[in-house]
């Protein structure tokens, strides 16, 4: 068999909104609502829309032949269901095809796998379960947070029970051997790995439509020829990419569609490939030779390690001072708090706050919605300042009864945002403090909160212009040298799994209920920057 | 290659961010081989006996006579000028200086900054007179010299390089510092406008300090943009660790502002943005020093706000007590509502002191290890303020690589790409 394996990843951040030190302990929202709603919307209509519709055709077209795989973050699945619900929808139109395999990964997209694994599976589970209502399969193939892989994350999620897992084919890793064949894990040969070839796959994502580049103009022929002369020892081509790649980072008017149109006709016609999932391809290969990966890898930046999330200090200190609160957050009924410890674990966080400033900073900015990574930092922290000001009180007061509970205030985030879990996590949740919060928090404070933070990003819209950021980064341009992801390796603290958490019974909120009067001012600031900037 | 420089102040006299400049270009010039001419009109009251005195703080060893530079300064030739001339000095502020040496003489420097004066129109022709007999004399100079081009330091110099190169036929340069937009704001003065408008209609190259600048040459003067060029400053490394003993006697952080307290400095949001930080956290301590024509209200404000206790001002600082206010600062903020450049946040950086500076400094534009916000968006500058206080990573961080980034910016490199001005005039 040989097999082109196409993987596309789809994941947008919950971007944090200018978060000021003087609302610590009073406003609890922090999530830039406007900005998130409208990059979702934008990229929903340059790229998920039609991008769906043209898989949803070829595979119609190319029958059995073709078939793809995509993996959605939990993130991206949560603001689709507040912003965009036909974009679900569509997804789960591909999914009825049967031929587009739907992977797991964590549902924060987070690096949990990097320090605690309790939280790591416990975020896997939440993820696979909201797969399987959605899309109607449970997962069997896993991609992990960027990529990243290492041999004892690979054991890990094997006894999670998943048989293969996608991660990069780094050269450091590979050395002269070739990604384009069925690998299993190190320490557990009955997890295969699949193997990123980021020179094919980055001839798409990174390099289509630069016109300083040799291959430039990219037609399917041509890259299809570029597959022949591999020779025809070759078993499985992995193209893993940001979906995004098609009409977001490369514009519609590059051409994109057209290339991705004609590419499976291309490939079926003249070669001995054809379009295959992982777990198809994980029955009919067998892997050829254990693949040694002692540090962590990712298909981030140019060192393909994990630097690009926990490169400086500034970035572990966020990353130590969050995963401190875990077992107090284990510990915590509140359903809010759970939501927001939840996405403020999100890899985006602390990939703003990278200062590598050679190499791959220019693909910092474009994905980074912040001037530089030092407000990044700020504002991070400041939000993770609110956060343990909240856990701490849910703590103190933990053994009154709940009632009160979180309806607070702010929150004027999502229209919608009920809708939004229809995982069954956190359902339950919800349930616990029911009826009268709805009521109250709905009706009442969020009004008046939400129109004059609604309004004013409103003006900022146009003028700012935000562009793309999120997800993972096409970037990865040549891999290159060096660097051994050895020296970057993970502290140690890492290591050591979370510890059971004592259950508590609810919290009471009591102090929540104040105002969010600050943030007025806060965003008629915003606005005028806006102005100027432009 | 030799030149004809024309500035307005040089070490030991230094009141601020420009003249630390231009004796950082020329420094920058001599050690790239280029001799200097350097003429400056020599500011009133402010006789020969200090010279070996140094004054201000941060930059400063600048005694001429030391050794490590004397080779260099031995392509220096050095030239005084009458004048009552000073840096800085927009069209009223020479007024009230005018009005203040009538009435009370000496002493200039500190009693400049911190008088206020009303005054007609009636000295604008002492002005005019000062600047063309600094030009009639540069023309006289500039036929006594031998050099292959001329650079003339902001407007003040402007009429006097232009009177050299119409004396000589030499190229002329000249170096925009800052303009009338950046002193007045929108209340700009024609006769200075035009003194300014005429220099860089005038010369073969214009240099500009940041972008920013280069922006308003081109838009505001309607300069070809094909000859302006800009140049960004430097900062001279710390070569002679001067032991400057300093201790501080509370335990609260302080946060500085240092400059002068004018319209352009933007003092009210720094006042502001304090106000914010004290409501949130009442360990911080906050110092503006420096003086100006909007310390009255400044002060005023203060009071209103009631944060007298925690809010100090010390007046305008020179020497060894720069170098202390830096050693006890924490953070340091230049709110700039237009600064051409910026020296002083290279300063405190260099000094470990991490800075919040505005976006309108051109500083701005080559800075990476600083937060930068809008100067009026006061809710972000008090944000980077209590970041830098709270988040002891982040101060650490930018303290350590902020001196690294000021080390690499270099005087040699600014004077490198001046030197390729000279030459594109020169060949023109």
């Amino acid at each position: 068999m040989k097999a082109i394996c196409l993987y596309l990843q789809i994941h947008q951040p919950l971007r944090l909104r200018n978060y000021r030190f003087f609302e610590m302990g009073q406003a609890h929202n922090y999530y830039d609502d406007y900005q998130n709603q409208y990059l979702i919307n934008r990229i929903a209509e340059r790229s998920y829309l039609p991008m769906n519709q043209l898989i949803l055709d070829l595979i119609k077209k190319h029958g059995k032949n073709f078939n793809i795989s995509l993996s959605i973050s939990g993130v991206a699945l949560s603001q689709f269901e507040w912003y965009a619900p036909d974009v679900l929808r569509s997804f789960q139109k591909l999914a009825k095809t049967g031929q587009v395999e739907f992977l797991a990964e964590t549902d924060g997209h987070t690096l949990a796998s990097l320090t605690n694994i309790e939280e790591f599976k416990k975020q896997v589970k939440l993820h696979s379960d909201k797969i399987e209502s959605l899309f109607g399969k449970r997962p069997t193939t896993f991609r992990n947070t960027e990529l990243i892989y290492s041999d004892a994350i690979g054991q890990v999620v094997h006894s999670m029970g998943y048989n293969i897992m996608l991660t990069e084919g780094a050269r450091p890793i590979l050395g002269w051997k070739s990604p384009n064949y069925m690998y299993c894990n190190a320490k557990e040969p009955k997890l295969k790995v699949l193997l990123r070839n980021y020179q094919l796959s980055d001839d798409i994502s990174f390099r289509f439509s630069n016109q300083s580049w040799q291959g430039w103009p990219l037609t399917s022929e041509k890259y299809v020829k570029w597959i022949l002369d591999m020779g025809n020892k070759e078993e499985v081509v992995n193209l893993f990419m940001d979906y995004e790649t098609f009409g977001e980072h490369q514009a519609q008017e590059t051409g994109i569609f057209e290339f991705f149109k004609a590419l499976p006709t291309e490939v079926l016609k003249r070669t001995p490939y054809t379009f295959a999932t992982p777990s198809t391809i994980a029955q009919k290969l067998k892997p050829i030779a254990p693949v040694y990966v002692p540090y962590p890898i990712s298909w981030a930046d140019e060192e393909r390690d994990i630097s690009a999330w926990l490169g400086n200090e500034l970035q572990n200190e966020a990353f130590e001072k969050l995963y401190e609160l875990s077992d107090k957050v284990a510990a915590c009924k509140d359903p809010e708090i759970q939501k927001d410890w939840m996405f403020l674990q999100a890899s985006d966080h602390f990939y703003y706050m990278c200062t590598k400033w050679r190499g791959s900073a220019d693909v910092h900015k474009y994905f980074s919605h912040y001037p530089s990574p030092y407000e990044a930092f700020i504002n991070y922290m400041n939000i993770l300042s609110d956060f343990i000001i909240r856990l701490n009180q849910n703590s103190l007061n933990n053994n009154q009864p709940n009632s009160t509970q979180k309806i607070m205030e702010k929150e004027p985030k999502k229209a919608t945002p009920e809708k939004v879990t229809p995982a069954k996590k956190v359902a339950p949740a919800k349930k616990a403090a029911p009826a009268k919060k709805a009521a109250p928090a709905k009706k009442a404070a969020p009004a008046k909160e939400a129109a004059p933070a609604k309004k004013a990003p409103a003006k900022k819209a146009p003028a700012k212009k935000a562009p793309a950021k999120k997800a993972t980064p096409a970037k990865k341009a040549v891999p290159a040298k060096k660097v051994a992801p050895a020296k970057k390796a993970v502290p140690a603290k890492k290591v050591a799994p979370a510890k059971k958490a004592t259950p508590a019974k609810k919290a009471t909120p009591a102090k929540k209920a104040m105002p969010a009067k600050k943030v007025a001012p806060a965003k008629k600031a915003t606005v005028k920057k806006a102005a100027v900037k432009k | 290659m030799k030149v004809l420089m024309f500035g307005w102040e040089f070490p030991p006299h230094i009141t601020g961010g420009l003249g630390t400049a231009c004796y950082g270009l020329a420094k920058g010039l001599l050690k790239q081989g280029v001799e200097v001419v350097f003429v400056v009109p020599k500011a009133y009251g402010d006789e020969d006996n200090n010279v070996a005195h140094i004054v201000n703080a941060s930059d400063m060893e600048i005694d001429l006579r030391n050794k490590i530079y004397q080779r260099y300064w031995n392509n220096l030739t050095y030239i005084e000028i009458g004048s009552k001339l000073v840096p800085y000095m927009g069209f009223n502020d020479y007024l009230r200086l005018e009005k203040k040496l009538q009435v009370e003489g000496e002493n200039i420097e500190d009693g400049f900054y911190k008088r206020k004066f009303s005054f007609s129109g009636k000295y604008q022709s002492n002005l005019m007179e000062e600047v063309h007999q600094y030009a009639l004399t540069a023309a006289m100079i500039a036929t006594q010299y031998d050099y292959d081009i001329i650079h003339a330091h902001d407007w003040l110099c402007y009429e006097a390089g232009i009177a050299a190169k119409a004396a000589s036929g030499k190229p002329l340069v000249i170096h925009v510092h800052a303009t009338e937009f950046d002193r007045s704001g929108e209340n700009v003065n024609q006769v200075v406008y035009d003194i300014e408008r005429r220099g860089m209609q005038a010369a073969d190259k214009v240099m500009t300090v940041s972008n920013l600048t280069r922006q308003i040459v081109i838009e505001r003067y309607g300069v070809d943009p094909a000859k302006v060029f800009t140049v960004y400053n430097a900062v001279e490394p710390i070569t002679i660790k001067k032991k400057v003993e300093f201790k501080k006697h509370f335990p609260e952080k302080v946060v500085t502002f240092l400059g002068r307290i004018t319209f352009q400095k933007g003092p009210e949001y720094f006042v502001e943005a304090a106000n914010q930080v004290l409501q949130q956290d009442e360990n911080v301590r906050f110092v503006m020093a420096g003086s100006g024509d909007l310390l009255y209200k400044t002060v005023r404000r203060v009071a209103e706000l009631g944060m007298g206790s925690k809010f100090h001002f010390t007046g305008f600082l020179k020497g060894v007590d720069v170098d202390r206010m830096f050693l006890m600062s924490d953070v340091y903020v230049m709110p700039s509502i237009s600064e051409p450049f910026g020296i002083s946040p290279l300063e405190a950086m260099r000094a470990g002191v991490p800075v919040v500076i505005s976006n309108q400094s051109g500083a701005s534009e080559i800075l990476k290890n600083a937060l930068k916000v809008d100067f009026w968006d006061v809710d972000a500058m008090a944000n980077a303020i209590y970041g830098l206080l709270h988040y002891p990573t982040l101060h650490k961080h930018l303290s350590v690589k902020g001196v690294e980034e000021v080390d690499s910016l270099k005087w040699e490199n600014a004077a490198l790409s001046n030197l390729k001005i000279y030459h594109k005039a020169l060949s023109k």
